[in-house]
């Protein structure tokens, strides 16, 4: 009878499923001769699993099997599939250990900064994990610290002291602030009040004209902020660039209620920061800019998925929706609306495919995060099986500006077919690392420059991440827009522009890229699952001197591109092939 | 409603089916003393005491009617006796069910309306209803509902008995019980009798033989001196086991016909290794839906163990009545022949199907999906269905000042009854023999989870740690029937026994516990 909860296990979960399920938990008197549950009431509470399995971890550590079963009792969900859940999360661990434990980046950009030193020196001292991106290339090398019953902590810039020290006494220094580069520029549009404002003000939100979109997006009615949106030709964020009024659309029109809304902040593709900065920066733009959506699409829940590993982002916006709340602007009856809207906050629990839209919203119903085939697609068939609007944190902060100026003067900006500005993720082997917001059409040796990367500076770059390509000093023209990388049989994907001097071992940010794609492959589908394996070996058989297995690499790259349920096995060669392109593995080069 | 049945542990397979409804929206109720595994799943769970169903079905039947939910039109085309009914019921007030059973008054009134108004609903029970003294007029009181509400004859609807074995239904179909011959024909009725003679050539008894608890009773008198057992351990799954024990003992001959060395088997003066009827019998089994099914041979049996059926076969020749070794589609085919319900029920239909449902009067027949659908023809092709008024007793082993806790029996998930079939193999959820009791009674009795108590009733006491658990209140012990070599909960259990069926009454039994002084500490 091991398998019993502790004290403190038992109270977490409850200090969260604070009603209690049923009467039978002793809630009131009849208690043990009668009790309501059943199936229906199990589904719609089955949601709350992984945060029940968050705030076990948050207090004790890890889930012990008691932990689990307690978890199961309260929630009626099977142990085997509870288990399955947790196990699915690199950060839910299942298995005892000490009650701090650090997550040290070892990706492309930490990897070449000192997170390989960090991990070095503390493997075998500390509790020491190497992590795969965490979203501050801006301040490399970054630490993902876990703390039992203390929040979660993220250490930019850090070093093997500092870490040790966190592990050691829970403490940590205060971070620097994300670098702006463009601070006090004119012209910015999504980053104007980042490092201007203070994040946990409303009140200096509202000076510098928050909220002002809402109203008037309350007197244009749905209809016409729909409307709107479409005309602005605002194209999705997150990679897919999907127009989002066409979705919006889709969703306002379906009969089926409820209609959920999704913010997507699960940035976990390597190299990529700026929805963090937007959340760090102005939380409440993206409050206002989801709850103009949420009344536009005749949602009643919108559901903000931000990955564990952003525990400040995620504090400003718990911090952020509370004052909204408060103000009367998320809630009954929205800002004299007569609408209800309200946001939850969703924590991932540190798996990259949920970035994936239909991963995600399994992994919000409590499910492991495996993608799911499609069609349908979420705009019929998402959250809970219901419509189901899931936009990119940017492509959500645009919003507000659009419903202000309207769609014609939005889609005005940048060109044809790329309206509106664009954030980059500038790190790697740059002078002024950080976040960029730039028209579209600027090119990418126009970034450069601003970034402050000399001629010759840039050996190759990684535009869109470990799922994006290589490009050479030849692109520099290349306009950074969807129709310009499109051209050149690449995509901008979340905006990272990955810098890579000369002198890079390839080989090196090879191996991890095809290490991730096999760590994050969720294993649902066998192309992706077996792909991903095969492909990481043939990279080591040829970084050992082995001829490099063209046919081999190409079958593998084309079986996992037609057969995987979703991007991640799309993708998972397009990075690696491009390297082989660009001639950055060659024999010479290792 | 699942009435009196954790399928969710006892029938899996059942409660795995059952979960697809659920998924799809529909509503379960729970009747049972404990809050199952199976209960947890319910929309509501009415924990009522042990032995009061027939109170909570009168008072909800008295709801349906009040509320005016009955099938009045149903009613009166289909069924006799409803003014009876009504007012035998007509007592059964809320109020009173809700001192009767325990269960809120405005939850037994929303499980009545939720019944009769439900378009398909069923009545899905097991042992928790029939292993009373009253089993058979519980069983009543539950058809009563479901004639009430026309929840009978209908795709979806129905009275469901959940079977506890992949063919007991086969067995009572091909007459293993004392009143019927193969397909249910009466064995008193004299041109049943003259069919089957002259089919075996030998004359048919013409009495109703003897149900078990009136063998055991008859053994006990000595009328009953000579006893052949295939694939029974009553020594162990009796009620009162260590009197059973002492009548088996008593027996001048005693013979054992099963696949494992049970402890009746050990009893036996002959035993007669059988093969398994699963992977090593021909044949035919009948599942809880009347679905004849086959089963084929894929091992030889161990050792000297023989198919049932030779056995049988073999011990005729012995007694100079030899038919030869019959193949077990032969045998098929003589009941067949004999047996209008399975007439058209052939092996190479039965492989082809993959199963058929009785009746199945001819080779066209596809087989029946629901009985009684002649409720709902009109004219009505048969005889009204009946309500039958039945009145509520309590259990018979009443609480008392010595004897003030409940014990009630049941089955684990991961073992079969007495535990000849299961207790060989390990399982990572198998309890030890334990009682189990409510957390707030372990507290004020003082006792530590572990502690090894003595569980008494008026008939005997046995010694075991006790533990607690939730699913049960005050006042309530739980304790299965599948280690009865460490602890036999049949040397407790009355063997009181319904009139009716036979069956005795092990969910009821009084009993007090207290903390076992260790032999020899001083008191």
């Amino acid at each position: 009878m091991s398998a019993d909860p502790t004290d403190e296990e038992r109270e977490a979960v409850d200090r969260l499923l604070d009603a209690p399920l049923s009467s039978s938990e002793k809630a009131s008197a009849p208690a043990s001769r009668y009790a309501p549950g059943g199936y229906q009431r199990m589904a719609e509470r089955r949601h709350m699993l992984l945060p029940a399995l968050h705030a076990v971890v948050d207090q004790v550590g890890w889930i012990s099997r008691g932990a689990l079963n307690y978890i199961c009792e309260r929630l009626i969900v099977p142990p085997a599939e509870a288990y399955g859940v947790a196990g699915f999360y690199a950060l839910l661990p299942l298995t005892e250990r000490p009650r701090r434990t650090a997550h040290v980046c070892d990706d492309v950009v930490c990897r070449r900064k000192g997170g390989m030193e960090i991990l070095d020196s503390l493997r075998g001292r500390a509790d020491v994990h190497p992590s795969p991106c965490l979203g501050q290339c801006d301040r490399a090398p970054a630490v993902f610290v876990q703390r039992a019953g203390q929040p979660d902590i993220a250490l930019t810039g850090a070093d093997s002291e500092q870490t040790a020290a966190c592990l050691e006494t829970g403490e940590a220094p205060a971070a620097s602030p994300a670098p702006l580069p463009q601070q006090g520029q004119p012209g910015l549009r999504l980053l104007r009040r980042v490092g201007e404002t203070d994040p946990r003000s409303l009140a200096d939100y509202r000076r510098t004209g928050g909220y002002r979109a809402l109203r008037r997006a309350i007197e244009m009615g749905p209809e016409r902020v729909i409307q709107e949106v479409k005309a602005s030709n605002l194209r999705g964020r997150g990679g897919a660039a999907f127009p989002a009024g066409v979705k919006w659309e889709a969703v306002a029109r379906s009969p089926d209620a409820p209609r959920y809304l999704i913010c997507n902040a699960d940035e976990s593709e390597p190299g990529t920061f700026k929805d963090r900065v937007l959340m760090e920066g102005d939380p409440f733009a993206l409050a206002e800019s989801m709850t103009i959506a949420g009344l536009a699409i005749g949602a009643e829940t919108g559901y903000l998925y931000i990955r564990a590993e952003y525990p400040l982002a995620t504090q400003r916006m718990e911090r952020a929706l509370t004052e909204a709340r408060g103000a009367g602007l998320l809630g009954e009856d929205i800002a004299g609306s007569d609408r209800r809207f309200d946001i939850e906050i969703r924590r991932g629990g540190g798996a990259y495919i949920c970035g994936e839209e239909t991963a995600l919203m399994n992994s919000i119903e409590g499910k492991r995060g495996e993608p799911r085939n499609k069609p349908p697609f979420p705009t019929v068939a998402g959250l809970f099986g219901r419509p189901t609007v899931i936009n990119n944190v940017e492509t959500l902060v645009n919003v507000p500006e659009i419903v202000l100026e309207g769609g014609r003067a939005f889609a005005s900006m940048g060109t044809t077919d790329s309206a509106g500005t664009k954030l980059f993720c500038l790190a790697g082997d740059v002078e002024r690392p950080g976040t960029y917001e730039v028209e579209f059409g600027e090119t990418l040796g126009g970034l450069l420059e601003r970034a402050g990367v000399p001629a010759g500076g840039a050996e190759a770059v990684l535009l869109g991440g470990a799922a994006g390509v290589f490009a050479g000093p030849d692109w520099l023209d290349m306009p950074l827009t969807f129709e310009g990388s499109r051209a050149r049989g690449a995509a901008l994907g979340s905006g990272v522009v990955c810098v890579f001097g000369p002198g890079t071992d390839f080989g090196d940010t090879a191996r991890r890229i095809a290490r991730f794609f096999r760590d994050e492959s969720c294993g649902q589908c066998a192309p992706c699952r077996v792909g991903t394996v095969r492909q990481e070996e043939a990279l080591e058989r040829h970084l050992d001197g082995g001829e490099w297995e063209a046919e081999l690499f190409s079958d593998l790259a084309q079986v996992m591109a037609d057969a995987s349920i979703c991007g991640l096995g799309h993708t998972a060669s397009s990075a690696l092939g491009s390297a082989v392109r660009l001639g950055l593995l060659g024999a010479n080069r290792v | 409603m699942l009435w009196g049945s954790n399928a969710r542990e006892a029938h899996p397979i059942f409660f795995h089916h059952l979960m697809k409804g659920l998924r799809t929206g529909t509503k379960m109720y729970a009747v049972d003393p404990r809050r199952t595994a199976s209960a947890k799943w319910a929309d509501a769970w009415l924990g009522i005491d042990v032995g009061s169903d027939i109170a909570l079905a009168n008072a909800a039947g008295r709801e349906i009617i009040a509320a005016g939910l009955h099938r009045a039109d149903f009613i009166a085309r289909a069924t006799a006796g409803f003014d009876e009914y009504a007012a035998a019921v007509d007592e059964w007030t809320l109020p009173r069910a809700e001192q009767a059973t325990g269960v809120p008054a405005d939850v037994i009134r929303r499980l009545a309306h939720d019944y009769a108004t439900a378009d398909t609903a069923q009545i899905c029970w097991t042992l928790g209803v029939t292993e009373h003294h009253n089993a058979t007029d519980n069983v009543l009181s539950l058809v009563n509902l479901a004639l009430l509400a026309g929840h009978v004859g209908r795709y979806g609807s129905g009275l469901v008995p959940l079977r506890g074995q992949n063919n007991v239904q086969g067995g009572g179909d091909m007459g293993a019980i004392p009143n019927k011959l193969p397909g249910f024909q009466d064995v008193e009725d004299p041109a049943v009798r003259a069919r089957f003679a002259a089919r075996w050539g030998a004359t048919v008894p013409p009495r109703t033989g003897r149900h078990l608890t009136l063998m055991l009773e008859a053994m006990d008198r000595r009328e009953l001196t000579a006893l052949y057992i295939i694939g029974e351990n009553p020594a162990q799954s009796e009620a009162r086991a260590e009197h059973v024990r002492e009548v088996l003992e008593g027996l001048e001959f005693l013979v054992v016909q099963d696949i494992f060395l049970t402890r009746t088997a050990r009893m036996a003066d002959v035993v007669l290794p059988a093969a398994a009827g699963w992977a090593e019998s021909e044949g035919t089994v009948t599942n809880s839906e009347r679905r004849v099914q086959r089963v084929r041979r894929a091992l030889c049996p161990p050792g000297e163990a023989k198919d049932d059926l030779d056995i049988i076969s073999l011990l005729a020749e012995r007694m100079g009545r030899g038919w030869g070794l019959p193949s077990a589609e032969e045998v098929w085919d003589e009941v067949r022949s004999l047996s209008p319900m399975h007439r058209g029920m052939s092996y190479p239909r039965l492989e082809e199907a993959g199963g058929i449902q009785w009746p199945c009067p001819d080779e066209d027949h596809p087989g029946t999906l629901f009985l009684h659908g002649g409720l709902w023809e009109d004219p009505l092709p048969r005889p009204p269905a009946l309500f039958t008024p039945v009145d509520w007793a309590p259990p018979r082993d009443g609480l008392s000042g010595e004897y003030p806790i409940r014990l009630t029996t049941g089955r684990r998930l991961d073992s079969y009854n007495t535990g000849v079939q299961s207790a060989g193999y390990d399982s990572p959820l198998r309890a030890a023999a334990i009682v189990e009791i409510a957390p707030e009674d372990g507290e004020e009795m003082g006792l530590r989870e572990g502690d090894l108590v003595n569980v008494t009733s008026r008939r005997g006491s046995i010694a075991v740690p006790v533990f607690f658990h939730e699913s049960l209140r005050a006042g309530l012990a739980f304790m299965t029937c599948h280690d009865p070599d460490e602890a036999d909960v049949n040397l407790l259990t009355i063997d009181a026994w319904d009139p009716k069926s036979g069956t005795s009454e092990f969910k009821a039994t009084a009993v007090r516990i207290e903390r076992a002084v260790p032999i020899g500490a001083s008191s």
